[in-house]
């Protein structure tokens, strides 16, 4: 009805009009007690527990730096912040550098960064005090095991697509089976085994980081989206490219590696944002498994028993950091598919 | 790629002894690991009994259940509160979309505000803020709100009236899919005439009415047979009628109002992907509104719909795993969880959770792929 | 393919493989360190500070058993582990010894692969609620809705306990203890259960603790206890002799705060735990004046008591079965010989 008025156009009657302002006004009748809670009634300054009836920013300011880094020693927030500012260098230098030599910069981005990131972080490969993986949290935690586990994930994603784009049946089948069992099953329980079933698969006295079990867990996962993600990629460049190619005298692989994987690649770069974006939000479940990411830094607090009754002001927050960094990269990667 | 025979053959050998290395190397590791702990192996704890209580389930359980009727519990659960959200899911997904296409910007403005909100959020975020910080607002059980005469409403859940003989739900709901089957049976009769004779029947109207009656008159056949258990304060708690829980309650509003934001988008790509024409071409027929978005456009948007829609439906079933941290008992807490705890074994319940999640998922895209089919065939004609 | 393999190579690196023999005792002593799970949080048993050192009577154990093989107390990495993972981490190596409150039974100590060394402390598992409920014995608590934490012996107790008494209930797991507690203070159920030592420390953590109160009864016999894995019965005598140390200490009363007086003690008894005399440490594989290590580095039972879960920590508990068997309770070291 209405819409499909909207559909071809149809300019809005004075009834619309004037539902609209009706809309409007009890829209925001509903919408002041809240302002009110969070900014009028809010209490801003102090280090205890709050006494009006507003919102306690109180309690995110006194935890801010546990959201942001966990409990990394204070004297070494250097390091966090470096590696955070690294990646933010190296990725933006992928998206502002001509496609041709960001297609040369990636694979040293998700192989050198990844390492140069845990050293830092870890410290022990420098010489630098040696801060536990146990002690890394808060956003910066979500976001390396984002970073950390795409890094790991595509490499293997890229094998999986190709397998299952491959003529011999054998390795066709094994990428499907693998691809599909993947998607099939939740994250939380793949987190679940990577934590209780993975050393038991290692051979006996295998001693594995608990970030690192994780991070195989989500690699694995992820792999499977990201191989489907890629295959995509690869079917929507014109089967003409390929034999172009072997007209021109280029073997298998440097058809492949040099002709169409570059073409397949860049038409699936916002997916590739989709990919990260959702892999962001998916992080939060490691808090299942007892890390402390952002949300599970929030949830800890949440359950202080000293500061018990402001969840909400917690989870406002928590949901705030996550909406404006997904927001953003999902406009960024709406830009990017309609630049094409 | 043209390669000889003999190097596929070559490869694939290759490939083939490396996932074979791979997988003894880890039953390997696995069966040393047992025999030098001692740790038992086999699938016989099935039968061993569970001895824990649960607080949400279908199936009859009890302490002295087995933990094979553990897994059953789970699975049961996880399927209730899963079909449940996406029924919730679709209908909250389309009221957005049509909010999100209709001419007044306030209606929009909600519409595009809900769909960019709810999506950018972790879902588990915001399963906590479900349970955590909005169900803990409801009264202790003394001051429960009364709904009507015997519907009452607290922190420990939603108490509801209930036939003391279960099969008597059962019936309603066997009388429903009597009614739907019976009515597309009836519909697709009464299109054949239409399209035989030209002419709308008379009782074209009637297959739309056979899922509602069914049901009533099941509910009229019952209504002097069954008795309801009433629910009413016993010691601490309410006893009696059905007991909702808050963990429930939590679960299906945040898995269906998140799933609904992606599946008001699909609905909304879809009828923009139907081409303005075609709506200008039936106005210009006389076809009102109504008929243009019933008969032209959402025919033709199903198409668009389905496959995204279906993996959509795919990912809540796995989500809904998620309610295992606000303690609703799903098969991911109860198997995963307890049942792990109290056998120790951790590879086969590993194994039986993740084969669950898959053959679920598997089946539901194999039947989506059917109906898919015989969509698309309608379509052609 | 070159950027897969050197990804595999890096996490190849990344990883440290060391190989397991049935010997955690050399293990540890090539290592330098002692690994020991401990849980998340449970005041006055192990929790950290915001420096992330680790406190409690548990932790205590872990740092007397680096001292008796490494002679030094601080060498000791503590892992914090979720009820679920604690069995998987010791069967597969992640962890040299358990030391997370862990109660001793049967099916635990057969089937999981893994042999208790002995028990560090005699809980029983009891209800917190609040006091205005008026409820004196749990035989009053009909249709409750009880809180608890997963993956426990806890949830098996309870139904035990409602099932025999007829009594109907309510069960809400959650996978943290922080998580049950402010379950318990927002109302969503009506009591807590746990092990009683947990709920005094539970209580503490209330905002207002005095309103709330832990029935005296119990519904099952905790006996909490070190593990280690099934089959190193080497390992397994250093951790059950490490608590008997402790334990011996307090009869004998040598502690750290009785260490001079002890240094000069004439009692056979003594010298031989002083390592003066005899060769007791030599049959363990460790140095001899190991339970001296232990008793001046880490203190005796009576002290590590004292400071974590009696008068002089925040829970305040009674030693009750805790009392040495000299003073009405229940541990027994066996003799020093």
């Amino acid at each position: 009805m209405s819409v499909v008025n909207a559909k071809i156009g149809a300019k809005q009657s004075l009834l619309q009009k004037s539902i609209n302002a009706v809309l409007l006004l009890i829209l925001a009748g509903l919408l002041f007690p809240v302002f009110k809670w969070a900014i009028i009634d809010a209490q801003w300054a102090g280090t205890d527990r709050c006494t009006g009836d507003g919102a306690c920013w109180v309690f995110i300011k006194l935890r801010l730096m546990t959201f942001m880094f966990g409990f990394y020693e204070t004297e070494e927030l250097w390091r966090p912040s470096l590696v955070l500012a690294l990646w933010a260098i190296a990725i933006a230098t992928l998206f502002r550098s001509t496609y041709s030599r960001g297609l040369k910069i990636l694979p040293a981005v998700i192989v050198l960064l990844p390492l140069l990131s845990w050293g830092l972080l870890d410290g022990r490969w420098f010489g630098l005090p040696h801060v536990e993986t146990t002690r890394w949290g808060g956003l910066l935690l979500s976001l390396m095991i984002t970073l950390m586990g795409l890094s790991l994930a595509f490499p293997l994603g890229l094998l999986l697509a190709l397998g299952r784009m491959s003529d011999l049946p054998l390795i066709k089948a094994g990428s499907v089976a693998f691809v599909e069992l993947w998607r099939g099953v939740p994250l939380i329980a793949v987190l679940f085994m990577s934590s209780v079933m993975l050393p038991l698969v290692l051979p006996p006295g295998t001693e594995l980081d608990k970030l690192i079990r994780v991070l195989v867990g989500v690699a694995l996962f992820t792999s499977a989206y990201l191989a489907e993600v890629i295959r995509a990629g690869l079917r929507g460049v014109p089967s003409g490219q390929a034999e172009a190619a072997a007209a021109l005298g280029l073997m298998g692989w440097q058809r492949l590696f040099l002709v169409v994987l570059p073409q397949a690649l860049r038409s699936v770069i916002p997916s590739l944002v989709n990919s990260f974006i959702s892999l962001f939000k998916d992080t939060s479940l490691v808090m299942i498994v007892g890390m402390f990411d952002l949300l599970g830094t929030v949830q800890q607090a949440n359950t202080d028993p000293y500061w018990l009754g402001y969840s909400t002001e917690g989870y406002l927050f928590a949901g705030l950091v996550y909406w404006a960094m997904c927001f953003t990269l999902s406009r960024f990667s709406m830009k990017l598919e309609q630049a094409r | 790629m043209n390669k000889s025979p003999a190097k596929k053959w070559l490869i694939q050998g290759l490939f083939f002894l490396v996932l074979v290395a791979v997988f003894a190397f880890a039953g390997h590791n696995v069966s040393m690991q047992l025999k030098v702990r001692g740790i038992s192996s086999g699938f016989d704890f099935l039968q061993n009994q569970a001895g824990f209580g649960i607080a949400f389930h279908l199936i009859p359980y009890s302490e002295t259940s087995s933990l094979g009727r553990v897994f059953l519990v789970g699975a049961v659960n996880t399927l209730f509160v899963s079909i449940i959200s996406i029924v919730f899911a679709s209908v909250i997904g389309l009221i957005i979309a049509l909010f999100r296409m209709s001419p007044l910007p306030v209606l929009r403005a909600i519409g595009a505000t809900y769909v960019e909100t709810l999506r950018n959020i972790p879902l588990l975020l915001q399963f906590f803020v479900w349970y955590f910080a909005v169900l803990r607002q409801l009264p202790m059980p003394l001051e429960s709100w009364r709904i009507g005469k015997s519907i009452y409403l607290n922190i420990r859940g939603l108490y509801l009236p209930f036939p003391e003989d279960a099969a008597a739900v059962w019936m309603v709901i066997a009388a429903l899919i009597v009614g739907l089957t019976l009515g597309h049976v009836a519909r697709a009769l009464a299109r054949g005439q239409r399209v035989r004779s030209g002419r709308t029947p008379l009782w074209n109207w009637v297959p739309f009415t056979l899922p509602l009656l069914f049901p009533v008159l099941a509910l009229l056949y019952l209504r002097s047979r069954v008795t309801f258990t009433v629910p009413y304060l016993e010691g601490f708690n309410y006893s009696g009628g059905a007991q909702i829980i808050p963990e429930l309650i939590a679960a299906i509003a945040a898995l269906s109002l998140y799933t609904a934001s992606f599946i008001a988008e699909i609905i909304r790509g879809a009828v923009g992907a139907v081409s303005k024409h075609q709506t200008e071409a039936a106005l210009a027929l006389g076809l009102k509104p109504r008929q243009v978005l019933v008969q032209i456009i959402f025919p033709q948007a199903m198409g668009h719909i389905l496959p995204p829609l279906t993996s959509q439906y795919l990912n809540l079933i796995k989500n809904s795993s998620l309610a295992a941290a606000i303690a609703f008992p799903e098969l991911v807490l109860l198997f995963a969880g307890t049942s792990l705890n109290v056998s120790g074994q951790a590879v086969e319940i590993m194994m039986m959770t993740l084969g669950f999640y898959l053959v679920v998922s598997l089946c539901l895209s194999a039947l989506i792929n059917l109906y898919q089919a015989r969509v698309l065939r309608y379509e052609r004609r | 393919m070159k950027t897969l393999g050197l990804s595999l190579c890096a996490l190849a690196t990344v990883c440290v493989a060391t190989s397991v023999r049935a010997d955690t005792l050399a293990d540890v002593k090539q290592r330098g360190y002692l690994k020991c799970g401990v849980s998340q949080g449970l005041p006055g048993f192990s929790t950290a500070d915001k420096e992330g050192h680790w406190f409690g009577i548990d932790v205590d154990l872990c740092r007397a058993i680096a001292a008796a093989v490494l002679g030094d107390q601080s060498k000791v990495k503590y892992t914090p582990l979720s009820a679920k993972e604690r069995f998987t981490a010791l069967q597969s190596g992640e962890i040299d010894v358990l030391s997370r409150n862990t109660s001793y039974t049967l099916q635990r100590d057969a089937s999981m692969g893994i042999d208790f060394a002995g028990v560090i402390y005699y809980d029983g598992q009891g209800f917190m609620l609040h006091k205005k409920l008026g409820v004196t014995s749990a035989a009053q608590l009909i249709n409750a809705s009880i809180c608890i934490n997963l993956g426990t012996t806890t949830e098996l107790n309870v139904a035990d306990f409602f099932r025999s008494q007829k009594i109907k209930y309510k069960l809400v797991t959650f996978e943290k203890n922080d998580e049950v507690v402010a379950a318990y203070d927002a109302g969503r159920c009506d009591v807590i259960s746990s092990d009683q030592s947990g709920l005094y420390a539970d209580r503490t953590k209330l905002k207002h603790p005095e309103d709330h109160v832990v029935l005296p009864e119990k519904i099952s016999k905790e006996p909490l206890g070190p593990a280690v894995r099934h089959g190193d019965n080497r390992w397994g005598d250093i951790v059950r002799w490490t608590l008997f140390t402790m334990l011996e200490g307090e009869e004998l009363e040598v502690g750290m705060n009785t260490m001079e007086a002890a240094e000069k003690s004439e009692k056979p008894a003594v010298r031989r735990i002083m390592g003066a005399e005899g060769e007791l440490g030599k049959n363990l594989g460790l140095a001899p004046d190991f339970a001296k290590k232990i008793l001046s580095q880490v203190g005796n039972y009576g002290e590590v008591f004292e400071r974590n879960l009696g008068q002089s920590s925040p829970l305040k508990i009674d030693r009750g079965l805790n009392n040495l068997w000299s003073k009405g309770g229940l541990h027994y070291a066996m003799p020093f010989r």
